[in-house]
């Protein structure tokens, strides 16, 4: 195996061009994990960290651009960040524990392409955009798009992710993500739902995007989920419409962490939630 | 295969080696550098047992390749006394017998020493969060985060 770690994108592409044994390497803790257990054995490992502007986070038309490398922990501490997008930054401080959090990424996290990963649900409510960059120049990609099933992402030979990008969105929005597991922390999703959504003058929901994780092969946006809310007042009866409509979107497995039923009900039950939170957000106020 | 000359900093002294580029850091520091106080645990990131920190920031150093370390500054176990004189966490450790087989306290250590230096006065819960992620199967947790708690607020009187 041999290790690179160029200063370029251009050099990266070059260093990942027809070598289909390299793998990226951002923050490493899913990557030296498998590596440990020799679930992959690359011939080369590109390590993108020296490269400008992956350990940005950047102001970007209203929205925010951040850098493959940027970790959970430099995330949670971005204030602005933070304020306009709580519900992804959360999601992603889900992510296993202190140390984990100082070296996970948003883009790691997205090409592990697990189901149960906590920050898709959560980019993909946020209607976030991958920057992929590649023997074919730079292109960009849903962040729903990028996982094609377990393992499986949409990313060609020599391509990786060099940044994602959080848009812009109007006043009076707000996200959440929130997630079941048995214990209070460091756990995997048995059921992780994502809501962003923006308010009009008069407390009515103007825009929603409502997504779900570990109950379906990968992530899915919940289109019915949304429409439920739209120009409605979150009441009670909106309320139960979207959870109704996250319920039956999901399409879980039976396993040990939980059967198709309880992963059904509890995909309504955070979808409940997780829009309550982003409406009070939504308002300015601290949820 | 060819090994990587590797220039660091490691408890503020500056440091060379030669390593693998399969070797994680905590490899590089306990086999090729000798300091076997980063203990390894679970080898996947789980248990926290070889907690170090890089440029300021908390990390598993299983998770880290040797080759990473370039440039960067680590810090370890044994960076934390000052010659003789023992790290108030330390101290505290041992006075309140917040250990009992050893291997976790190394890490939760640094990790501790970690949160403090960012969160001088952190609530029970605070220090639990932050610990989650360092595994101790003597102690059942009580007396670590009894003596974090204890040497924060000693800290926070003496400053």
């Amino acid at each position: 195996m041999r290790y690179e770690a160029p200063l370029s994108v251009e050099d990266a592409v070059a260093a990942l061009a027809g070598q289909p044994g390299a793998h990226v390497l951002a923050g490493g803790t899913d990557l030296l994990v498998k590596l440990r257990s020799e679930m992959i054995e690359p011939e080369v490992i590109v390590d993108i960290k020296r490269i400008d502007g992956m350990k940005d986070i950047r102001a970007e038309e209203g929205g925010w651009r951040i850098g493959a490398a940027v970790s959970g922990a430099e995330m949670s501490e971005h204030e602005a960040l933070v304020a306009d997008w709580p519900g992804v930054v959360e999601a992603a401080g889900l992510i296993g524990s202190t140390q984990v959090q100082g070296r996970a990424t948003l883009a790691g996290n997205l090409c592990n392409a697990s189901p149960a990963a906590d920050s898709v649900p959560a980019m993909v409510a946020a209607g976030a955009v991958a920057r992929i960059v590649g023997p074919n120049g730079s292109r960009d990609l849903a962040v729903i798009d990028v996982p094609q099933g377990p393992g499986k992402t949409a990313l060609e030979p020599g391509e990786f992710i060099a940044s994602i990008l959080l848009p812009a969105r109007g006043q009076q929005s707000g996200d959440a993500y929130l997630r079941f597991i048995p214990r209070t922390e460091m756990d995997i999703a048995v059921v992780g739902c994502g809501v962003s959504l923006s308010l009009d003058s008069e407390n009515r929901v103007s825009a929603a995007r409502v997504s779900l994780g570990a109950v379906g092969p990968k992530v899915m946006l919940v289109e019915e989920a949304a429409e439920a809310l739209k120009r409605r007042v979150l009441d009670e009866a909106a309320l139960d419409d979207l959870a109704a409509a996250c319920s039956k979107a999901a399409t879980p497995i039976d396993d040990k962490r939980g059967t198709v039923d309880f992963r059904r009900h509890v995909a309504g039950v955070l979808a409940r939630r997780a829009a309550v939170i982003a409406a009070t957000r939504a308002k300015g106020e601290n949820a | 295969m060819s090994q990587i000359h590797v220039t660091t900093k490691i408890n503020g002294d500056e440091t060379e080696f030669l390593c693998e580029p399969e070797d994680t850091l905590l490899d590089v520091l306990r086999d090729r550098l000798g300091l076997t106080g980063t203990k390894e645990g679970c080898g996947t990131g789980d248990c926290g047992a070889c907690s170090v920190a890089v440029d300021g920031r908390l990390v598993c150093s299983c998770l880290m390749l040797g080759a990473e370390a370039e440039g960067r500054e680590v810090a370890t176990i044994e960076g934390m006394a000052k010659g003789d004189q023992l790290h108030p966490l330390q101290r505290k450790f041992i006075e309140m017998a917040a250990l009992q087989c050893g291997i976790c306290t190394p890490g939760i250590l640094v990790a501790a020493q970690s949160l403090l230096e960012r969160n001088p006065d952190p609530s029970e819960e605070e220090v639990r969060y932050w610990l989650a992620g360092n595994l101790c199967r003597c102690t059942g947790y009580d007396k670590i985060i009894r003596a974090v708690m204890e040497t924060a607020a000693d800290m926070r009187r003496a400053s």
